[in-house]
């Protein structure tokens, strides 16, 4: 009985609070009115990672440091800053860990190389297989 | 086919378990370092976080003595109970500032009333907006600057107190 209420407890139990009480950014969730710099501030959205859940994009997340980290990018767009320039800025303080976008640094070599491999296995396969049937 | 590639994908199926059981054992650490480790601080002025205390800029860092830049806010939790053990360096003479990430001055004052208040000066950082130029990715997080305003260290997640002597270590370092 005892360990039952237990359990029905926890159906009651909240979240420990983890957020702030403030509202989210103002350009968190707000599109910019010219279209061409909100598409520019999508796309790179798109690209950066969030630093809390880590392996969803900015534009994806919904931690408060992503909502504040799309009114930056809004913000600076809206100013009139190169993407380019603001993915820097960020690569300068958090490395290339923030950015999706693969760069030519020698970690990222397999990434580039693989799809070249992958097709060259894939045409050794192809070219066996028409030997092989040739043959029979 | 042969006998040995008949057990492959058993094979595979026991390096896919190990891999597994290795990252549940050991998690991979999931922190990102700042990369102004060794860097100027990042130019910025904050409003006050209170009326009672003067705020900060990156103009009062240069001052010729190494001190810790706390990032910390009154909702965050682990919070609570290292601004106990920033009490204590600033018992040892270690200047402390901080600043408050997305709060508010009563909730500050609130805070500081019920835990003790280690701070020289506090700005209000209600879009995260300097955390983020300073490369921190949380709260809380602080980060050792020397008298020049370069910064020597980041320490990620709270400074427990075991951590004290590495901290007095770090701010002999940067002196």
């Amino acid at each position: 009985m005892k360990r039952i209420l237990i359990l029905l407890a926890l159906v009651a139990a909240q979240p420990l609070l983890a957020d702030s009480n403030l509202p989210p950014a103002y350009w968190a969730n707000r599109q910019l009115p010219d279209p061409k710099q909100e598409a520019e501030a999508q796309a790179l959205m798109d690209e950066l990672r969030c630093l809390v859940c880590q392996g969803q994009s900015i534009a994806d997340s919904d931690a408060e440091l992503a909502g504040d980290m799309r009114d930056l990018v809004r913000r600076r767009i809206a100013a009139g800053e190169q993407p380019s320039a603001i993915r820097s800025w960020l690569v300068q303080r958090y490395g290339t860990w923030i950015s999706y976008k693969p760069t030519a640094e020698l970690a990222a070599w397999p990434l580039w190389l693989a799809p070249l491999a992958l097709l060259v296995i894939g045409a050794w396969l192809v070219r066996r297989r028409i030997r092989l049937k040739a043959k029979s | 086919m042969s006998r040995s590639l008949r057990f492959a994908p058993l094979a595979l199926l026991l390096l896919i378990v190990v891999a597994l059981v290795w990252r549940l054992a050991t998690p991979a650490n999931t922190n990102v370092p700042s990369k102004l480790e060794g860097k100027p601080v990042p130019n910025f002025a904050l409003p006050a976080a209170l009326p009672s205390k003067p705020t900060l800029s990156s103009a009062d860092l240069a001052t010729g003595q190494p001190r810790v830049i706390n990032i910390f806010a009154s909702w965050c939790v682990p919070c609570v109970t290292e601004v106990k053990v920033l009490q204590e360096l600033k018992v040892r003479g270690v200047a402390i500032e901080g600043i408050a990430v997305r709060d508010q001055s009563q909730d500050i004052a609130g805070f500081l009333a019920r835990n003790g208040d280690p701070y020289e000066r506090i700005g209000s950082d209600p879009q995260s907006r300097v955390q983020i130029s300073l490369g921190s990715s949380g709260v809380p997080e602080s980060f050792i600057v020397d008298g020049k305003g370069i910064i020597r260290y980041q320490h990620i997640g709270p400074i427990e107190q075991s951590d004290v002597p590495m901290i007095l270590g770090k701010l002999e370092q940067a002196r």
